[in-house]
């Protein structure tokens, strides 16, 4: 077999292969040294990223004529069971060509940014393998040609978001979220295997191509009806699998997680929340949305199940976690909060059938989240050198520090990330600050110019043309998604006014800085007349503040400018760019999907409402900037009622560990182990045991009184009997001979008996 | 004598060490060891070549020795044995584990080392015996000699509750072996023969049948026997006890292989004995399948110790065995032998863990730990991987088998769905005890003294830790290679449990 690897066929395996490879590489030769460890995972990645360029122009050159109609891709048998064969393969269409442009870039800049930020940490080595197989499983699922090896893929992400959450395994809290967030994703998991194996016996395959592109197979799963609930088998199949995203996409009710995600280094914030983990979720139902929506006519407002509770779940998990996110001060679970939420929109945008324009938020978010991770990472760091630097100073016995709690506490904010205690970073970290500004505008949907709008932009215009047509489901999204809007633009403008304007409140704040840029910043002459020059330059490596900001630049070019790809045919002067995309991608679709008719009024309504989002945030947090003894105005606003209950995050982590996970312990520990296992199973035992030795103490008295008895008797009986018999014996013949004639008499008569 | 076939020979090999360790007195002890170590790795040679003579092809038996054993007028017992698809990986596994459970025992076992090793080399054969032979009696006898060795094993270099734990297994599993020993010969008496393959053609021709009552019967006398060694709810509270108490390689060898004698049973005898029954029953043994799943999972996460942890969530995977042999069709079964082979692997690698914690600080609670993975880091990344292997990660052996398991008993024609959306809810569990005894052993912070100077894995800990990985990579990578081997046979005995009322080949 002579293979070409760089055949658009067969180069994907090529892609998913690297990163995995230097996986195995780090752990088995060179994880003693850091350095070689760190350019043997961004060989890896990289190369995976050219790779991943060379297929994406490959794929749009081949499909010039007709684009998007040509799957590429190649498969191997992988097992047979009786009459049945799994494959494995690769699959490559305009939706994972797309996904090629932001994984494996995403995730590069991430390595790129670990390598300065991860930097002091002992186990260098271990959290590049570790990030390199995170980014080689997702690939995997990205590539992958079936929903078997996409579960591969999905499984060991959830594996490596265990790790690398815990990745600081000594402190408890870390493996306590690792594990939460392990846990609440793996219930979605099984959910979805189930789903997956109930599709393999009705379809009896699991390939792409004989189930997305075969129209056929798709009618039968959806005329087919369930085993269980009534409703159709491609309806079971869907809500099973939607019910796996709710678990990776941390949608409510399984969205308790991704909070908590944060205890794990930045980096890896970044990889869950933008290139890898939930955007696993979400793209596996972007994935399989032919099947979720199988005989369901969503445009004429026909929705199936699985689109219904997309929908729905999608909506409230917009609206919520974007509530809870204005109620954060932990500048990472504020961003952890825009996570759940914006998923929350792409969810829904698939509920209500906005394929396109679900995939293409997906993108986006992932670009400006891996950026604002990223850009928060710095802050953090920036702060932890100003703890440390004010330590030296010694003005940190004026500002209490909060006692670090025992595992996982609810409203326990680490120092180093607490917005309240920063303000005034402008002048420290002045690149982190204008690239964070950048993603926040774009997570809020700053109207034009930023990529996250003209995502947004797209699903609320589907929800409004839906809401328009009279369809509940869209009118739920609609509202929820536009209520959505103004709390983010909101939030963001909170979260960046109070972080980098304004004046320190902290010293930790009045120190912080990660050296590079800031040197000649403060020395600069714009600085200088804002009367910086009291502030110590800090001497720090330079090259490790490089390899962090590099990668913030980059983003944000990129969540400014990988939107307007999506821009609306009928939008002047944008509209001109012909809205490549949307042809693009609407070829993995059986039916290419119409982009609903151009209504100003959604682009109006996001528009504004981004902007009062953000005028309101300038306005609490801007005009005057929070000082070191005020209160947060949201807070005073909100009341402290409100607060705690945000706080508490609608005190549904509380409701779980209340009635969930203590009554399971407890009855672990005392009905099934004592009251079962020991008293009632093995109690059986012993008194089946008991009854035994009883029967046997029974048996030996038996022994000594009816068989020693009998058994005594016996020999006595026989000595008496001898003693009788020895008097027949006389010893003489006539009396013996007369015992013999008895006996022929007897036996003649016998015989004379038998022959009558 | 003309015939002796390469089955007979893995099977004879140990005695070729088991006879110079009993009569030879002069043997030093590192002596005995290696030549041990060197008996079980040449026999797992053997094995392996097989591996290469099988035809995968053919359903029946191969590499058949059949000899006159007991020759009594009216019926013969025959030393007839043979290996097919659903027994060669079971074989493959007894020698397999053996090497592994003598390397381990070169430190950790100092009392005795002539009778533990003669123990240990008498225990492989007779589980080899057991999975190849086909003649009932001759099984009959290699199953009850299999509880002996472990006897002495639990009873002699055991823990502290030893005797109690030897008696509670022995007398057990001797009180199902009984009922078993009775339907034997009730059905040796009817069909004038011993011999598996001639009892069920005669069964299939429809030569030999039995009333739907006596059929139960006898299919019950086999179960319970075989529920016992599995063991399938509430039969197990003899498992926990043997385990705990048990010496590291008794426990390995226990979980690795003694438990699949109870599933293979079932696939050997049950299933194509009693075909109607089987299917009768299914329900029944399914409920008791996932209530074990359930069951074992939640006893293991409310464990304060390391091994009965381990020891409980045997009853839970093997319960998905169970799930899965009892789906009566093609992907059920395979999975559910496949299972049998991970779990003996997982576990039987679970246990190895568990043995080097208890040589470094003799004690199993898992409160005396915490933070090892900053201690022993080896030894932490591979304990990782084996715990991922018996949560059922993907590209990790257990996965490959729960699958399969699930996709079998959904498609079962026998099952309703339920089973198998309960049989997924253990899966959840098995992440929740596992990683719950992975935080608190491995990680946190090191805390405790005696934990700080752990030393790491020496070079027998570490030899016998490897081959356990690379199977655990190779069959969650490479399932389709040990499926092709059981898929004739296995077609085979769907249908004859199948019969001609439903045909459910394949599904």
């Amino acid at each position: 077999m002579n293979i070409n690897w760089f055949d658009a066929d067969y180069l994907p395996w090529l892609i998913m292969l690297f990163p995995l490879l230097s996986f195995v590489i780090i752990v088995l030769f060179t994880a003693r040294s850091r350095i070689v460890s760190q350019f043997v995972a961004l060989a890896g990645i990289g190369i995976a990223w050219v790779l991943s360029m060379v297929e994406f122009v490959k794929v749009v050159w081949a499909s010039d004529a007709e684009l998007g109609h040509e799957v590429f891709g190649s498969s191997i048998d992988w097992m047979t069971l009786g009459t049945r064969t799994f494959e494995m393969g690769v699959l490559v269409d305009p939706l994972t060509a797309y996904m090629l442009l932001m994984v494996p870039l995403a995730c590069l800049l991430i390595f790129a940014y670990s390598v300065g930020y991860m930097r002091s940490d002992p186990h260098y080595s271990r959290f590049f393998a570790y990030i390199s197989l995170f980014a080689g499983a997702m690939l995997t699922l990205v590539l992958a040609d079936n929903l078997l090896l996409l579960f591969v893929g999905w499984e060991v992400m959830g594996l490596c978001s265990y790790l690398l959450i815990g990745f600081w395994f000594h402190k408890k809290s870390a493996y306590q979220a690792g594990v939460k967030a392990f846990m609440t994703t793996r219930v979605g998991d099984m959910l979805m295997m189930v789903g997956i194996g109930y599709l393999f016996i009705v379809a009896r395959t699991l390939d792409f191509r004989e189930i997305l592109y075969n129209e056929e197979m798709l009618a039968h799963l959806a005329s087919t009806p369930a085993v269980i609930f009534g409703g159709s088998a491609a309806a079971l199949i869907g809500v099973l699998l939607v019910a796996g995203t709710i678990g990776k996409s941390s949608q409510f009710p399984l969205h308790v997680w991704l909070p908590d995600a944060m205890e794990g280094p930045t980096p890896v914030s970044a990889m869950i929340h933008a290139a890898t983990m939930v955007s696993a979720g979400v793209y596996m139902v972007v994935r399989m949305f032919p099947l979720l929506s199988a005989g369901a006519d969503f445009h004429a407002g026909d929705f199936s199940a699985p689109m219904i509770v997309m929908g729905v779940i999608g909506s409230i998990t917009a609206l919520g976690a974007a509530i809870l996110a204005v109620g954060q001060n932990d500048i990472k679970r504020i961003l952890a909060y825009s996570t759940i939420s914006q998923l929350g929109y792409m969810v829904a945008a698939l509920g209500i059938g906005a394929w396109v324009a679900a995939a293409f938020h997906l993108v986006n978010h992932a670009f400006f989240k891996a950026l604002l991770f990223m850009a928060s990472g710095v802050v953090i760091h920036a702060m932890e050198h100003g703890q440390h630097e004010a330590a030296e100073h010694g003005d940190e016995h004026l500002h209490h520090e909060p006692e670090q709690p025992d595992g996982l506490v609810m409203d326990y904010v680490p120092p180093a990330n607490d917005i309240r205690r920063m303000g005034g970073l402008l002048d420290r970290i002045p690149v982190t600050a204008i690239t964070m500004a950048i993603g926040g505008l774009s997570l809020a949907g700053f109207p034009l110019i930023t990529a996250g709008f003209w995502s947004k932009d797209e699903i609320i215009a589907d929800a409004w043309h839906g809401a328009g047509e009279g369809y509940l489901l869209a009118l739920l999204v609609v509202l929820c998604l536009l209520a959505a809007a103004v709390l983010t633009a909101f939030y963001t403008a909170r979260m960046w006014f109070m972080t980098f304007w304004g004046a320190p409140r902290t010293p930790a704040a009045q120190h912080a800085g990660i050296g590079s840029f800031r040197n000649a910043w403060v020395r600069s002459r714009w600085a200088r007349a804002r009367r910086l020059e009291g502030v110590a330059v800090s001497h720090q490596d330079r090259s490790s503040a490089l390899w962090m900001e590099v990668p913030l630049i980059v983003l944000a070019f990129l969540a400014i400018f990988a939107g307007f790809i999506g821009v609306h045919t009928d939008f002047p002067l944008l509209g001109a760019l012909d809205n490549p995309l949307h042809e693009f991608l609407g070829g993995t679709l059986l039916e290419h999907p119409t982009a609903v008719d151009f209504n100003w009024l959604p682009v109006l309504a996001s528009s504004l409402l981004a902007l009062a989002g953000l005028g309101v945030g300038y306005w609490l947090y801007g005009l005057r900037p929070l000082g070191a003894e005020d209160a947060d105005p949201a807070e005073q606003a909100l009341g402290a009622g409100i607060w705690r209950v945000l706080e508490n995050r609608f005190y549904i982590d509380i409701l779980y560990r209340r009635y969930l996970v203590r009554p399971a312990e407890w009855f672990a520990v005392n009905i099934v182990i004592q009251a079962i296992d020991k008293e009632t199973i093995d109690g059986v035992l012993e008194t089946i045991g008991e009854a035994f030795v009883w029967l046997g103490e029974f048996f030996k008295r038996f022994n000594t009184i009816v068989i020693d008895g009998v058994g005594d008797g016996i020999p006595g009986a026989i000595g008496s009997f001898a003693g009788w018999f020895r008097q027949v014996q006389t010893g003489r013949i006539q009396q013996y001979l007369l015992y013999v004639t008895l006996a022929l008499l007897a036996l003649g008569a016998l015989m004379f008996i038998q022959i009558r | 004598m003309e015939d002796i076939s390469l089955v007979t020979v893995v099977l004879m090999l140990p005695l070729v060490g088991f006879f110079p360790l009993v009569f030879v007195r002069s043997l030093t002890d590192q002596t005995i060891r290696w030549l041990t170590l060197t008996v079980s790795i040449i026999t797992f040679g053997a094995s392996l070549l097989l591996l290469r003579n099988f035809d995968s092809n053919q359903a029946g038996l191969q590499m058949v020795t059949d000899w006159e054993w007991i020759s009594a007028g009216s019926f013969t017992i025959r030393y007839f044995v043979g290996v097919d698809g659903i027994s060669i990986w079971l074989v493959l596994l007894s020698t397999f584990i053996m090497p592994l459970a003598i390397l381990f025992s070169f430190t950790s076992i100092k009392e005795r080392p002539r009778l533990y090793y003669a123990l240990l080399l008498l225990m492989e054969w007779a589980m080899i015996g057991v999975f190849i032979a086909q003649d009932l009696f001759l099984f009959y006898v290699f199953w009850e000699v299999t509880l002996v060795p472990m006897y002495f094993l639990i009873g002699i270099w055991g823990s502290e509750d030893r005797i109690y734990a030897a008696i509670k297994f022995f007398l057990y599993t001797m009180a199902g072996s009984l009922l078993m020993l009775v339907a034997i010969l009730w059905l040796g008496n009817e069909a004038g023969t011993f011999a598996v393959p001639d009892i069920i053609a005669q069964i299939q021709s429809g030569e030999l049948s039995f009333d739907v009552s006596t059929e139960r019967l006898l299919f019950l006398g086999f179960a319970i026997a075989f529920a016992i060694k599995v063991p399938m709810w509430p039969l197990h509270s003899w498992l926990p006890d043997a385990h705990v108490q048990a010496p590291t390689a008794g426990s390995v060898i226990l979980a690795g292989v003694l438990l699949k004698m109870g599933t293979y049973g079932f696939v050997r005898f049950n299933l194509p004995m009693f075909p109607e029954a089987s299917r009768d029953f299914a329900p029944y043994i399914a409920v008791l399948a996932v209530i074990g799943i359930i069951y074992g999972a939640w006893v293991s996460y409310g464990q304060k110790d390391v091994k009965k942890l381990v020891a409980y969530s045997s009853i839970s995977h093997l319960g998905f065995v169970m799930l899965g042999i009892f789906a009566l069709n093609s992907a059920g079964i395979q999975g559910g032998i496949l299972q049998m082979v991970n779990h003996g692997i997982s576990t039987g690698g679970l246990f190895l863990l568990v043995g080097m914690l208890y040589e470094r600080r003799h004690t199993k609670l898992m409160s005396a730990f915490g933070g090892i993975w900053a201690a022993m880091p080896l030894f932490s990344g591979i304990s990782l991987v084996i715990v991922l292997s018996s949560m059922g990660l993907p590209g990790l052996n257990g996965f490959v088998g729960e699958f399969t398991i699930l996709v079998g008993s959904a498609g079962s024609d026998v099952l309703s769905i339920w089973f198998t959306v309960f049989a997924s809810l253990g899966i959840i569990l098995a992440a929740v005890y596992m990683l719950y005894m992975f935080n608190t052993v491995y990680m946190g912070a090191l805390d405790k003294e005696e934990n700080r100077r752990l030393p790491d894995l020496h070079w027998q800990e570490l030899w016998a830790l490897i081959p356990i990985l690379i199977m655990v990579f190779a069959i969650g990578l490479q399932a389709g290679y040990f499926f092709d081997f059981m898929d004739n046979s296995v077609s085979q005995l769907v249908e004859q449990v199948s019969g001609s009322v439903v045909a459910t080949a394949g599904r």
